[in-house]
């Protein structure tokens, strides 16, 4: 099993600890990955507003970077997931706007999308590809007693037509893996809802307030940690969660992981390896006992 | 065939403090809608049962509820397809006061329409002497928004409006995309600046509830998107998120010097966001950073370069090339 790895620009900058996550559990799993260094930013959504058509010829051209390797890729960002495969399927469903695409791309980089990688999510990679029974294997650590909220965020969710999810509106995926690494997952209604972090520039109090809802709603069934396979999403929820607290003027106290993360630590990695310690919110005493144990 | 659960919201303000699940048991007929299953309950169980309904044909945008808690028109939905483990449940929508049972007050839904001049604005010192003709391409340009039924699916779902009632709103947004793009409107400048305020456009956090709930082509989130590629291309940007997007294209697109090649420059983001020259935004922002400096989170100071970054330039050279070769 081999994946070209698109990292995505938060595990090479403000989440690098996700990184780290990523090559861990995928050693530990045997799954190879090859980081893809000369992949673009997906745009995020934002560079598709500015110019469509330039958007997704920035993603043509990672498609045809994995293509000419003849591997297919891994994301490790719900948000890469999600605009990655948005631009796919409107070059598969449009001919003619593939055509555009890669008129450009040719134009400007003498590339040329073919159509024939397919784009991953690791969470799809492990279920779909791996297979849970196979993880279940070797984990060498259980977190039994460990309450895990999943938080999905929204791109690998939704529009439902731009999403691979097989059921988006009760989507499990999340809840199986908290389950085998020996997790108690647990259910709240605020779980595949909007994070808030892509208005965090123009409305900041919304940005907050969405993801202060969530990690409440999550507080509030008993989660320990929340887990979460986009890493905008923990970037709001940790690294602002002291303004989160300030703004509700509660103590939220809820380490926030990335999907990565659990696999390693049921796969038996310290909190160093993890470099879990630069995390905003720090890894609380519940946590702290189930990984020591 | 085993009769289904139909779990109902109730809530009657002469009686109730608050809504509550009731539940009914039907047979579902064959090829029965949902909305053919709750009036059958109306008819034969209860006539209390109080919703909107007309058309029955997904046009008239009345019978729009909760299913299973998202968005959605009974009139549309066979009720086989929405039966879990033998139930279904059926809730009035959401970010709108109630009335009673399914019926709430659509007043908000249709103020935010109001707030977005939903008609023409004709060029008055023009001399008209014909009607003033669209071809197929200015009308592809508007066909989506104009499919709108009104039917507030995409209002109830919407993740902004939960935690702020001022946002203008998909659908409000879905049709001030319409004229923003109308050839016919003589205020597109106007209007693009209107909707670049606080609470317009900037302030869509992208759930896509709206894009997937909407029964219609209108699909908001998608003609949202269409407004700010307005935005950007009318240089409508004095405000943090379209600043946030020229931070994209500077750091991407490594149009700015020194500032990226292919990748996100994170620390470049906010400060750009805010503008260089609001102290205030600026101040808002030190305390995560600093937070980030003390745990090691902060993003690398130099930019990261992509290898085969002059491919990536080269296609950033040509972006007004790209934005006119772009069909919809
Ligand atoms: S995508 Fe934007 S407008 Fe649509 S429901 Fe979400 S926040 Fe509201
Ligand atoms: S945009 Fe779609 S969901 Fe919203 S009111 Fe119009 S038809 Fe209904
Ligand atoms: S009754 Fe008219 S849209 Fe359903």
């Amino acid at each position: 099993m081999k994946y070209a790895l698109y990292t995505g620009c938060v595990a090479k900058g403000a989440g690098r600890e996700l990184m780290s996550a990523t090559v861990y559990a995928a050693e530990r799993l045997g799954i190879q990955i090859r980081e893809m260094k000369d992949a673009s930013c997906c745009g995020a959504g934002a560079i598709q507003e500015d110019n469509p058509l330039l958007a997704d010829a920035l993603n043509a051209r990672t498609f045809s970077l994995a293509e000419e390797q003849g591997l297919d890729i891994m994301t490790i960002c719900g948000t890469c997931q999600g605009v990655m495969r948005t631009a796919q399927i409107k070059m598969e469903h449009n001919p003619a706007h593939k055509e555009r695409v890669n008129a450009a791309l040719k134009r400007d980089s003498g590339r040329e999308y073919q159509g024939k990688v397919k784009v991953k999510h690791f969470y799809q990679i492990v279920e779909e590809d791996y297979g849970l029974e196979n993880l279940v294997k070797r984990v060498t650590r259980k977190l039994t007693g460990l309450k895990v909220a999943p938080f999905y965020g929204c791109y690998v969710l939704r529009p439902h037509e731009y999403s691979d999810t097989k059921v988006p509106d009760r989507p499990d995926y999340l809840e199986k893996l908290i389950a085998a690494v020996g997790a108690t997952p647990v259910d709240y209604a605020e779980k595949q809802k909007c994070c808030g972090f892509p208005i965090l520039m123009p409305n900041k109090a919304n940005a907050l307030q969405l993801s202060g809802n969530a990690m409440i709603g999550a507080l509030k069934a008993g989660a320990d940690v929340i887990v979460t396979p986009c890493p905008l999403c923990h970037l709001n929820m940790d690294s602002y969660q002291p303004e989160i607290e300030e703004m509700l003027d509660r103590k939220i106290n809820m380490p926030v992981l990335h999907y990565p993360q659990l696999i390693a630590l049921a796969l038996g990695a310290n909190l160093d390896e993890l470099k879990m310690n630069t995390h905003v919110v720090l890894p609380n005493e519940k946590l702290l006992e189930v990984v020591n144990r | 065939m085993a009769k289904t659960k139909f779990l109902v919201s109730r809530y009657d303000a002469a009686r109730d403090t608050k809504p509550y699940l009731q539940e009914f048991r039907l047979e579902i007929p064959q090829g029965a809608t949902l909305l053919d299953c709750i009036n059958l309950i109306k008819w034969t169980q209860d006539g209390t049962l109080t919703y909107r309904m007309s058309c029955r044909s997904a046009i008239c945008g009345s019978c729009s509820m909760k299913v299973n808690g998202h968005a959605r028109l009974a009139c549309k939905t066979q009720a086989a397809d929405v039966v879990i483990d033998g139930a279904v449940t059926i809730e009035p929508m959401g970010n709108l006061p109630l009335i009673r049972d399914l019926a709430v007050d659509l007043e908000p839904f249709f103020d935010s329409i109001d707030r977005v001049k939903p008609y023409l604005v004709p060029d008055e010192s023009r001399q008209w002497k014909r009607e003033m003709l669209q071809s197929h391409d200015d009308y592809r340009k508007i066909e989506d928004a104009s499919t709108c039924i009104m039917c507030a699916s995409c209002w109830s779902d919407c993740n902004v409006l939960e935690v702020d009632p001022r946002f203008l709103g998909p659908a409000a947004l879905a049709k001030a995309q319409r004229f923003v793009h109308d050839s016919r409107d003589s205020d597109t400048i106007g209007r693009i600046e209107f909707l670049s305020r606080v609470t317009g456009m900037w302030d869509c956090t992208h759930c896509a509830e709206c894009a997937t709930r909407c029964p219609t082509d209108a699909k908001p989130l998608f003609r949202i998107k269409e407004l700010r590629t307005a935005a950007m291309t009318h240089k409508i940007t004095n405000n943090n998120g379209a600043r946030h997007v020229l931070a994209f294209r500077e750091s991407v697109g490594g149009t700015v010097p020194g500032i990226g090649g292919g990748m996100l420059n994170e620390n470049y983001i906010p400060v750009r966001s805010v503008g260089f020259f609001n102290l205030d935004g600026i101040l808002s922002i030190i305390p995560v950073g600093v937070r980030m400096i003390i745990r090691g989170k902060n993003p690398p100071i130099l930019p990261h370069i992509i290898d085969k970054f002059g491919e990536v330039r080269a296609m950033f050279r040509r972006f007004n090339d790209y934005r006119k070769e772009y069909r919809k």
